[in-house]
């Protein structure tokens, strides 16, 4: 029986709206509203979804990084949630973050050195030396070079700084790493050469990767389960290959059939999502994508979907998901 | 007379080490309504390019050439007049959006600013503008959002932010540097398709960067190819992705993952990294990745292939190259 790094279980975040007028009703934004996922050592679990869904807002809350209104985040069998910062640091080793602003989370006035360096910190003394070297090698495997390491942030470009943080992430050799949107600023030949690094992280220490992405290609690649979210929800959930085969949910054979290619040229025909981004901001009857669904029936406007189980590692939470599969 | 002509366009960064030289011997020509893409391996010079043909370049930077708006050189304009040009005729959408927007303010006020400033817009229509160009780009609620700052919105939704900001002077050229790539797929139609509609309707020209090459496909009828601040390979999109060429074009293409690849190959990459700009070799900068590399690639800048009408490639073994196309030049 494989260990459970990472198990998450119902969180849920709202997030309050500036008030119009003093007296006005408070508003939210109802960023998560319950979600749950397991994640096996030395596993990768992919996250998709429309951007603005929530996938950084779970993220953050994986890693503590900001209060969780209610729900259960266990790393490693340790409860993360409600824990005050003191009481993190010495677990902050086992589990780190790269993320998606890489030039916001990069600190302009330290060197290269000191910001890849910064996480050892909370590990046992090294000798400066020890440090150095990895530094040096942690550098190397993202491929960048050792006279980078005098360098600041501001010298760099977008993909090179996302390529720092990454090795941030990686120097501690954590058991778990939340990665969000690490290699959408990367050009490909990079971003393939960070792939392939993480993929051989994880061949070589285990590492376990929650790995966020709006890139198709690259979950598929990297990952062995993925979890479509809509509006704070999870929506679809399932081993990679079942779910990219044949997908249960519509939102995600819409996204699917979205991804642009290279061979196609110019604009070609596919079933565009129609009507514009929901609100997040009301809570309402139904199912969350009934509004740009192109399949949404009476039973959609008045029932809320639940995660029905498909197959056996297949979830999806659609009314009509046997129609669409047989489609 | 073209409508942007960048011509031997050369940008130097001064840095501890020397100078780095971002940016050799560039040239560019855009007509009304046309439609380039730049793609290149990260640190290539496409940020520093744009930025020059913005004026917003670092304080360390030295530019040489012309960079001929309507026939005239904005290189030799003062700050004052590029100022007027940037808010009327060129707008660029950053790479970094959290960087170009300004952490202090509402978003609502962001995108006001530029509407009263250089539309000259009343306060009551600037607003009721910004709700429609943040509802355009795509913004949920935009009467709610609009009294956000940054930090309260999303990846996506902040460089959404950033494009209607662009988007509100109806610029002629608009430069998009990476402007989708925080963007899921379904969005990410949604916003260049509101990018081709300004291009076919009001003829706006678009400099599309990106490293997503089914982006470029889609959106774009020329392409560039940069390599270590130089264009390695220039043509239309069709040649481009129909007839791949340079070696590292070929390289750049071999290494995109693809859907319905699944798990078990590896992706395939260009060995080695980027060429150090500060020493860069006199003649070819993809000289120590190339599998077809040869005694006279690093010492000689490579002479220019014309294989078609506009299809340009610069390499010294083009036989060879084009031999490889068939055949996988990175295995
Ligand atoms: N202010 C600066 N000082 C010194 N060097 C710089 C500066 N800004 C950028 N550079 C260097 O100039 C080169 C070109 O950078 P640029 O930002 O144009 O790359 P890019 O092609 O846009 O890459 P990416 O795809 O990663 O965004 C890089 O090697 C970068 O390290
Ligand atoms: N501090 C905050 N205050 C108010 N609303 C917030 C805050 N942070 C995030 N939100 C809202 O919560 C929702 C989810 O945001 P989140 O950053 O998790 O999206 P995301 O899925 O990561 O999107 P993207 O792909 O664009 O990065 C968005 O509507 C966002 O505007
Ligand atoms: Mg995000
Ligand atoms: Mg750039």
């Amino acid at each position: 029986m494989s260990k459970t790094v990472l198990e998450v279980t119902d969180l849920v975040r709202h997030y309050p709206l500036p008030k119009e007028r003093l007296f006005s009703k408070p508003r939210f934004v109802y960023a998560l509203n319950g979600v749950s996922f397991k994640i096996e050592e030395g596993k990768s679990f992919g996250i998709v979804g429309e951007s603005g869904c929530g996938k950084s807002t779970l993220a953050r809350n994986v890693m503590a990084l900001e209060p969780t209104d209610s729900g259960s985040v266990k790393i490693l069998g340790e409860e993360v949630v409600g824990k005050s910062f003191g009481e993190l640091r010495p677990l902050r080793q086992n589990f780190q973050m790269v993320f998606q602003d890489p030039f916001g989370s990069l600190d302009p006035h330290h060197s290269v050195g000191r910001i890849v360096a910064e996480p050892l910190a909370a590990l046992a003394p090294l000798s400066s030396d020890e440090k150095k070297e990895r530094v040096a090698d942690v550098l190397k495997s993202v491929g960048l070079k050792e006279t980078d390491i005098g360098k600041y942030p501001h010298e760099f470009s977008g993909g090179q700084r996302q390529r720092i943080a990454i090795a941030r992430a990686l120097i501690t050799r954590p058991a778990l790493i939340v990665a969000d949107e690490p290699v959408s600023a990367l050009d490909v030949s990079v971003q393939a050469q960070v792939l392939n690094l993480l993929r051989d992280l994880q061949d070589q220490y285990g590492v376990t990767y929650m790995f966020i992405s709006h890139d198709l290609a690259v979950v598929e690649y990297l990952c062995d389960e993925v979890a479509v979210m809509y509006l704070g929800a999870i929506v679809e959930k399932g081993r990679t290959e079942d779910l990219f085969a044949s997908p249960a949910h519509p939102y995600t054979r819409i996204l699917l059939d979205a991804v642009p290619k290279p061979a196609a040229g110019m604009k070609r025909d596919r079933i565009r999502l129609s009507g514009n981004v929901t609100g997040q901001t009301e809570k309402r009857k139904g199912c969350s994508f009934q509004d740009r669904c192109p399949m949404a029936k009476e039973k959609c406007r008045n029932e809320t979907p639940e995660l029905k189980k498909m197959s056996p590692d297949h979830f999806a939470a659609c009314h009509f998901s046997k129609d669409l599969m047989s489609l | 007379m073209s409508l942007l002509d960048v011509k031997n366009l050369n940008v130097d960064l001064l840095t501890a080490m020397g100078p780095a030289r971002a940016v050799r011997n560039l040239e560019i020509s855009l007509e009304r309504g046309e439609t380039l893409g730049i793609v290149g391996e990260s640190g290539c010079g496409k940020s520093i390019t744009a930025l020059a043909l913005m004026g917003l370049l670092p304080d360390n930077a030295t530019t040489e050439g012309q960079i001929l708006l309507s026939n005239e050189d904005l290189l030799k304009k003062p700050e004052k007049e590029l100022c007027t040009i940037r808010g009327n005729r060129m707008a660029m959408i950053f790479q970094e959006p959290m960087t170009s927007l300004n952490p202090v303010h509402t978003i609502g006020r962001q995108v006001m600013e530029p509407l009263r400033l250089h539309r000259k817009l009343s306060k009551s229509a600037a607003y009721e503008e910004a709700l429609q160009l943040l509802d355009r780009v795509g913004i949920p609620n935009p009467k709610e959002r609009i009294n956000n700052y940054p930090h309260q919105l999303s990846g996506g939704q902040r460089q959404r932010v950033m494009i209607a900001l662009a988007l509100s002077c109806s610029p002629d050229i608009l430069i998009a540097d990476e402007p989708t790539t925080a963007l899921d797929v379904t969005i990410q139609d949604q916003i260049l398709e509101l990018i081709q509609t300004l291009v076919s309707e009001e003829g706006m020209a678009l400099i599309l960067i990106s490293h997503d090459l089914g982006v470029i496909a889609e959106n774009t009828q020329k392409v560039i190819v940069m390599y270590g601040g130089t264009v390695v390979e220039s043509g239309s999109t069709e040649q481009i992705f129909g007839e791949l060429t340079h070696p590292y074009t070929q390289g750049l293409f071999a290494a995109m993952p693809k859907l319905g690849m699944g798990r078990r190959e590896r992706l395939t990459t260009i060995p080695g990294t980027v060429p150090d700009l500060i020493n860069l070799p006199p003649g070819c900068t993809f000289t120590d990745r190339c599998p077809l590399m040869t005694s006279q690639c690093g010492g000689t800048i490579p002479p220019v292939s014309n294989l078609g009408t506009h299809h340009k490639v610069s390499c010294h073994n083009i036989e060879q190259a084009i031999k490889a196309r068939t055949g996988g030049l990175y295995q």
